[in-house]
């Protein structure tokens, strides 16, 4: 009986595997969340059906495995049974598999709305009063409490995001954004197509050129400070592989802050950028 | 060779009289001039083995760059030509061709023909894949395409690519898709036609069920592609906009048009490794095919579906959500037919005497694999769970679950199972068997762990990837496992080197086979029967055997002898 033996503890460490498994290494089999509402929820879609599929792999493995031993050829039985199919049999695994994707339809579109449709930001989000950079074309949520619309454009191999205001405000890589606030992203791309992806803040977006995709995310208060990495998903080029992208979270005011600092950073940029040009002109003319 | 033994007839009849007879060339000019469908199966069979190698080297590559993070094995331009003709290669070159070969050295004689419908047209179809594949590696003497299999515009347009490798790629699709199209006829002619007496549609071998339904898949799937690539070319040479959003053209028909075509190739790759294993577990598990109808049928309605879901590649571009919802619930519906599959050839071990070959190794393995890819493709239908995981390793890993455990599994049944009688020699049962545990151990050590990969972060199609993501170890796991796996195929091809010269004898039937191309000589003779049998049932060697049996039988124990009749 060793074998059985062994057998027997190769499926109790699987079951002990299966059952420390939620718990310790959580991002080992289900998707990265934590970031934003959107994130979570796919992550809890992703579980359900897991658990489903969990189910149905165990049965198909078993029962196969379990043909494929008890049923070795043996001198006694040279022949199989000469079964050709049972008709109930069939009609009822093919009604199981049916009704078990009519679930997983159903639950799909129960956290449907969730995932796809921005939520309103939060209390201690971006305020209507506060901003000076929300954009005034949009219309205004319910609450009252704005979204805060940031361009995307992919171009090889970076980011690029502008920001909502009256003041220009822009960043590469790093993209700053208050907490407790929507964010929605308007994502597009100047050359080939990229992808725009940040794990822990929901799924990916195609940037592709000619279109605006939509994707946004909502970072919980407590996160402040946090920064989230991402990168590229969509095979861009050469180095496809080193386009990273970054949101870092910080409270509103913070937001704020930030946003005037850079405004003036490439206010005076650009003024340095126009004394430089003049400066290259009076010297071309003379030699006019 | 000894056809003339058969017609011993007296009888004048009209012949018809040939002058200046030329002898039948011998040695290398008899495979390069041959029509017969056996010598152009293996012709097949051998070269796009050959690709497969370098489809294979590519990977081991690739997973050697990968092995750890911050690697410098390979430039990134390098790392990004070897995904490009990896994914390629095994696609265009291996797995499609491949199963072309199984199915023009094996359509005719399970149907009890003498040829396939149009033989020079068959000789066509292969000498137009070999030229593809050699005109597609000659890019390796410029500049290999760098934008991956899929080849997506603008980044595979002239402005971002701008060396031949692209066109070297486009002239590939166009010279494979002609060989593939023109052999696709070939076999629906042969397969509607040329049917042994009485082999009705009932009576159909499974592997030609899904040979028919793969030659109309790509009768209805190519002129996509074909159409498509003809417009980048003249996008990236002629001046045309197709694809290009400056001059009012759009990146996603390119998307649209290839995937109307590729994920119907899913299938095209998958359905006949499906045929020959519904032909190998039953005749290992000497049993008949559970459920031979719904096994007919499911193939069809995987073919009709397969041609309704191609966005479900395109759930993360910039699209209506109830189109994403439609391309969802087609997803979804075939799971059904495949699942029906799946449960069927469980079935059909169930309460067998099943005998421990090679073969059968192979092939149940394919419902324990392919259940994984299947179960991955349910989880990656669901569209705003696609949005995390498109493009990742999970994807990567996905794929590999249903073409590799499905699809190239079956290949090695079948490879393994009709080698007796394509060579007239046994293979090397422990080769084999060993061949098939590093291999089944392999892929899974190779391909699990990239479902983690994927859902920790890491994109496809990168040549590096940061410590910090934490996927370093999955990464290397999966490297040692490519290495397994690859050194159980070798095992697999030293095998077949082996064998060809020092196999056992097969005999005529040496696995007690259900189907027709048992009953004729192992390697078959050039016209494969001098006599043609009724078909009188789904397994008409079985029928044949047990006639032989009763024949053979001391008289006064058959009760009513069989009256003779011609086999």
């Amino acid at each position: 009986m060793p074998r059985r033996l062994l057998l027997a503890a190769l499926g109790a460490a699987l079951i002990a595997l299966l059952l420390t498994a939620p718990s310790a290494f959580a991002d080992t089999f289900t998707p990265e969340s934590g970031g934003s509402p959107n994130a979570d929820d796919i992550d809890t879609l992703y579980k359900i059906t897991l658990y489903v599929a969990i189910v149905i792999f165990l049965i198909v493995e078993a029962t196969l495995i379990w043909s494929l031993v008890r049923y070795r050829h043996r001198r006694s039985r040279p022949d199989g049974a000469q079964i050709r199919g049972n008709t109930p049999l069939e009609v009822g695994w093919t009604l199981a598999a049916a009704l078990i994707l009519v679930v997983l339809t159903v639950v799909t579109f129960v956290y449907l709305d969730d995932i796809e449709n921005p939520p309103e930001s939060g209390p201690n989000g971006l305020q209507a009063s506060q901003t000076r950079f929300a954009s005034v074309d949009q219309p205004a949520p319910p609450s009252g409490r704005p979204y805060l619309r940031i361009k995307v454009n992919g171009q090889q191999y970076l980011w690029r995001y502008v920001y909502p205001g009256k003041r220009t405000v822009f960043s590469y890589y790093t993209m700053v954004v208050p907490v407790d606030t929507t964010v929605v992203l308007e994502i597009t791309s100047s050359d080939v197509i990229h992808s725009w992806w940040i794990p822990k803040l929901g799924g990916k977006a195609d940037a592709v050129p000619g279109h605006v995709n939509e994707t946004w995310f909502k970072i919980p208060p407590d996160k402040a400070g946090t920064t989230f990495i991402g990168q590229c998903a969509e095979l861009c080029g050469s180095n496809h592989a080193d386009m990273r992208a970054a949101v870092k979270a910080v409270t509103p005011a913070q937001y704020q802050a930030w946003a005037e600092k850079r405004a003036d950073q490439i206010e005076t940029a650009g003024k340095a950028l126009g004394e430089q040009r003049k400066e290259g002109e009076g010297a071309v003319i003379p030699e006019q | 060779m000894e056809a003339g033994t058969a017609t011993t007839s007296k009888l004048v009849r009209p012949e018809v009289a040939l002058q200046g007879l030329k002898a039948e060339p011998r040695g290398w000019l008899a495979w390069l001039t041959t029509t017969d469908h056996k010598k152009i199966g293996i012709l097949y069979i051998f070269a796009t083995f050959l690709f497969f190698i370098l489809g294979g080297v590519e990977a081991l590559i690739m997973r050697l760059q990968l092995a750890q993070p911050s690697n410098t094995l390979v430039t990134p331009e390098t790392y990004n030509g070897l995904v490009t003709m990896h994914g390629t290669t095994m696609v265009f070159l291996f797995v499609v061709p491949v199963l072309a070969g199984f199915a023009n050295y094996l359509v005719p004689l399970m149907i009890g023909a003498r040829d396939m419908a149009f033989p020079r047209l068959n000789a066509l179809s292969f000498w137009l894949l070999l030229f593809g594949g050699v005109a597609f590696y000659m890019s390796v003497f410029f500049e290999p395409p760098q934008a991956g299999w899929t080849m997506y515009p603008p980044l595979s347009d002239d402005a971002f690519s701008p060396s031949g490798g692209v066109d070297a790629w486009i002239f590939m699709i166009h010279l494979t898709g002609i060989s593939s199209l023109v052999g696709a006829i070939n076999f629906v002619a042969t397969i509607h036609n040329m049917r042994a007496p009485g082999m009705s549609w009932g009576r159909m071998p499974l592997f030609v069920w899904t040979i028919l339904v793969y030659a109309y898949l790509l009768i209805a799937a190519l002129p996509a592609v074909a159409a498509a690539v003809t417009m980048l070319l003249t996008d990236r040479h002629f001046g045309t906009a197709f694809f290009d959003p400056t001059g009012g053209g759009d990146p996603l028909l390119w998307q649209h048009l290839f995937w109307f075509f590729g994920h119907p190739e899913v299938y095209i790759m998958v359905l006949p490794a499906f045929g020959m294993i519904s032909e190998i577990l039953p005749v290992f598990a000497r049993k008949p095919i559970f459920g031979y109808r719904a096994i007919a049928a499911s193939t069809v309605a995987i073919a009709f579906l397969g041609l309704l879901v191609w966005a479900h590649h395109m759930f993360a571009t910039p699209t209506a959500t109830v189109v994403l919802a439609f391309f969802m619930l087609s997803s979804f519906t075939i799971a059904v037919p495949t699942g029906i599959k799946i449960f069927n050839w469980i079935a059909t071990l169930w309460r067998g005497s099943i005998v421990y070959k090679t073969p059968l190794l192979y092939a149940a393995a394919v419902p324990g694999l392919f259940v994984i890819g299947g179960i991955s493709g349910v989880i990656l239908a669901i569209f705003p769970v696609d949005w995390q995981l498109t493009d990742t390793y999970f994807v990567v890993a996905h794929m590999h679950y249903v073409l590799f455990g499905g699809a190239v599994f079956g290949i090695f049944a079948g490879l393994y199972y009709w080698f007796p009688k394509m060579s007239g020699r046994l293979m090397s049962e422990g080769l084999g068997k060993t061949s098939f545990w590093l291999m089944f151990i392999g892929f899974n050590t190779t391909f699990l762990v990239q479902h983690s990969a994927g859902l920790s972060g890491m994109p496809r199609r990168v040549y590096d990837y940061d410590d910090s993501l934490g996927v370093s170890v999955y990464n290397l796991i999966s490297t040692i496992g490519a290495f397994i796996l690859a050194f159980g195929i070798l095992l697999t091809l030293i095998n077949v080197i082996h064998s060809i010269r020092k196999g056992k004898r097969a005999g005529n039937d040496p696995w007690q086979g259900n189907t027709l191309e048992w009953f004729t000589t192992s390697p078959p003779p050039p016209n494969n029967f001098d006599s043609i049998p009724r078909v009188r049932s789904v397994e008409p060697m079985k029928d044949i055997r047990r006639e032989v049996l009763a024949r053979s039988r001391p008289a006064e124990t058959v009760a009513q002898p069989a009256a003779p009749r011609s086999l």
